[in-house]
């Protein structure tokens, strides 16, 4: 579903990434870890397409197609979506308008109808009440004066709604305490299935636990210099990162 | 030949079967003036407009108010209300309806008023804005004949808007046009006007209008100014209002069209509970230049005033914004609120901003501000990954600034009309109220 082939990227000026490699299959959980610096964040930012990110060799394929060709709403309506990990206030723009018109951004790109309105209230309340969030949060403006942990589930609750074939989690774990993580968690557990890939950014083993990945990566300086299976992810908990620095430096 | 000059020889067009003390008025009008001749820009009050292009500009007063249905339709609103329609300034019955006005209301184009209610009429018009307020105010006294006036009589409540439409039509040549409006709202009597300034593509008249309301003891009265001329408009405005113990004035200046336009909003409040609400939105682009002066004057003790301005700037607009608040020395306790808060599209729009307050009681409270930024890049970008288009994203965030203003008009089709002149053609309403509806029915279920 995603293949990133040998990716640079400099931002102002410093190369960032520098050569990454990663193919990401449907159905299949990824998880991107690595020290602070390492450059997890700026890998899901080119793939959404944020300004800043010069990428100066390599490709990003999306279902084969040339993801840094694609504007960044091309990119959200072929199915990618980047869970922030500071969400951005909107204020005056409604959570339920901001939902519905993305909802119906992707409904008309495909060339369906836009969903008729009782059918979209029944949606997003379903998926608001899995997500513990009450009736309010729709008429509020988008994540202004939400707690952190309120803009993490709202997060979800997008995708929830948008259904997207990529997830990708930039550090959604950061600020949550306990409980808002086990409902952010079982948000993300229910978006798995065969046909759906999820990539999640993220420092601490902290979040896989709830959410256990197929496949960890560990990025340093750039670069992946080693990936495994979830015990990769304990390996690293029990460790940190020295060993892996080290391994990859011989 | 002065410009003052060459504006006043229309005054030689004008029927000379106009009874004396009409045509003396015009004179007093004509002498003040020539005296004063248009403002220039070492006039504070004209500090950042000049209006040159309607001093130099050759403008004839129209004579008929030829405006077929279709083209009508293509201006004026769908609203469900007592229409007064204008055409460049002259009275259309065509176009009006005034067929069901409720008792003890009266909607009449001025001449008419004039000749039915003279003494009443006669009193009211020009006792809030003469000819010393400004030079066009005095210009418009000279040059004035048509307008709209509204009594409505105590106690009464009108359901409906009263709906002045001011139609420009792109004629071959420019016309001018000066008329008044005048709203007499009776003790506890509730009303909303609307004086909707529409042109056609293309129109470039000038149009010098000078509003006056008066509101008895408890009435409230909604006043929308909904200006959305054609980009080659000139339009001058000066609205006066008085406001009676325990009245409630809301005005609503919504600005989207027009090259050079300058709104005066001066409102009086004369006694204990008056309020008046200040709600302003301006959205230019292109080369308009808009400027609204605003000044509340706190005559009496226990008075309340609130004021919001939002202005949107794109290319290479230019847009004034001045709020004065006068709280005379015995005017205690009275509040007085007043922000501006502009947003910038383009680096080479400009805005002037100055809010003022003269303070001459201690026990107020008071406050003002002025801000102005640009769109937020971050939101910008946080809606296109959710697949809203550059565009859009672009317009709802510009609309959501106008929100706090646009939460507050209470006519939808006017909420859709700023919607579209500022976001564009957007997939759903704004403020979704139909998915409220059905969203309150599921939680009844």
């Amino acid at each position: 579903m995603l293949e990133v082939k040998d990716l640079h990227v400099t931002v102002e000026g410093s190369e960032i990434l520098k050569g990454l490699n990663l193919t990401v299959n449907p159905g299949e959980v990824h998880a991107l870890m690595g020290p602070n610096g390492a450059g997890k964040s700026t890998l899901s930012a080119v793939i959404a397409g944020k300004d800043g990110y010069e990428v100066t060799s390599g490709e990003i394929l999306f279902e084969g197609k040339n993801l840094l060709e694609m504007e960044i709403e091309e990119r959200a309506l072929a199915g990618i979506l980047l869970g922030f990990q500071y969400p951005v206030e909107i204020p005056g723009v409604k959570n339920i308008y901001l939902l519905k018109a993305a909802l119906n951004a992707q409904r008309v790109a495909r060339g369906e109808e836009e969903i008729p309105a009782p059918e979209f209230m029944k949606l997003v309340r379903e998926q608001l009440s899995f997500m513990k969030m009450d009736g309010s949060f729709l008429q509020r403006a988008v994540n202004e004066g939400f707690s952190g942990g309120e803009k993490k589930r709202n997060e979800i609750l997008q995708m929830l709604v948008l259904q997207p074939k990529l997830a990708m989690l930039d550090e959604i774990d950061s600020g949550l305490d306990i409980d808002a993580m086990k409902v952010v968690a079982e948000g993300i557990n229910s978006l798995r299935n065969a046909d759906r890939a999820i990539l999640m950014v993220t420092h601490y083993q902290r979040l896989l636990e709830h959410i256990v990945p197929d496949r960890v990566h560990v990025l340093v300086d750039g670069r992946i210099v080693k990936s495994g299976d979830k015990e990769l992810a304990n390996e690293l908990e029990a460790r940190g990162y020295e060993w892996v620095l080290e391994e990859s430096a011989a | 030949m002065s410009a003052a000059h060459a504006f006043l020889q229309r005054l030689g067009e004008r029927a000379d079967d106009e009874p004396t003390w009409v045509a003396a008025r015009r004179q007093a009008g004509a002498a003040r003036f020539e005296a004063l001749g248009f403002p220039t820009k070492r006039d504070e009050a004209w500090k950042y407009t000049d209006v040159r292009r309607i001093a130099e500009g050759e403008f004839t007063l129209a004579d008929d108010a030829e405006l077929d249905e279709a083209r009508f339709a293509a201006l004026g609103m769908p609203l469900d209300a007592h229409r007064l329609v204008f055409v460049d300034g002259v009275f259309s019955a065509d176009l009006s309806d005034l067929t069901d006005l409720p008792d003890g209301v009266s909607v009449e184009p001025l001449t008419t008023a004039m000749r039915t209610n003279h003494e009443a009429i006669g009193g009211a018009i020009g006792r809030l804005a003469g000819v010393d307020f400004s030079p066009f105010t005095a210009l418009n006294v000279a040059l004035s004949e048509e307008g709209a006036v509204v009594r409505i009589g105590q106690g009464v409540v009108v359901e409906k808007p009263i709906y002045v439409v001011f139609a420009s039509r792109a004629n071959e040549s420019a016309r001018m046009s000066h008329p008044r409006v005048l709203v007499m709202a009776g003790a506890r009597s509730q009303s909303t006007v609307i004086e909707h300034y529409a042109g056609e593509a293309g129109a470039a008249n000038f149009t010098n209008v000078v509003s006056e309301v008066m509101l008895e003891r408890g009435a409230i009265v909604d006043h929308y100014k909904l200006q959305e001329a054609s980009s080659e408009d000139l339009h001058v405005a000066s609205i006066h209002v008085e406001q009676g113990r325990d009245s409630r004035f809301t005005s609503f200046n919504l600005n989207l069209g027009g090259a050079l336009v300058r709104t005066d909003l001066v409102t009086d409040l004369n006694a204990q509970g008056a309020e008046t609400n200040y709600n302003g939105l301006f959205f230019v682009q292109g080369r308009q230049h808009v400027d609204n002066h605003t000044l509340v004057n706190h005559n009496a003790p226990n008075t309340f005033s609130n004021e919001n301005y939002k202005g949107i700037l794109n290319d290479r607009a230019r847009g004034v914004f001045n709020g004065k608040v006068i709280v005379k020395r015995d005017s205690q306790q009275i509040e007085a609120y007043q922000n501006n808060a502009n947003l910038l599209l383009s680096d080479r729009a400009e805005i002037d901003t100055k809010p003022e307050l003269e303070i001459y009681a201690d026990d107020v409270k008071c406050s003002h501000g002025a801000t102005t930024g640009q769109l937020d890049e971050e939101a910008v970008f946080a809606l296109r990954t959710r697949g809203i288009d550059e565009q859009m994203a672009r317009g709802l965030l510009t609309l959501a600034f106008a929100g706090e203003v646009m939460d507050q008009v209470r006519l939808p089709v006017i909420t859709e009309r700023v919607e579209r002149a500022v976001a564009g053609k957007l997939p759903e309403r704004f403020n979704l109220a139909d998915l409220v509806e059905v969203s309150d029915a599921l939680e009844e279920a």
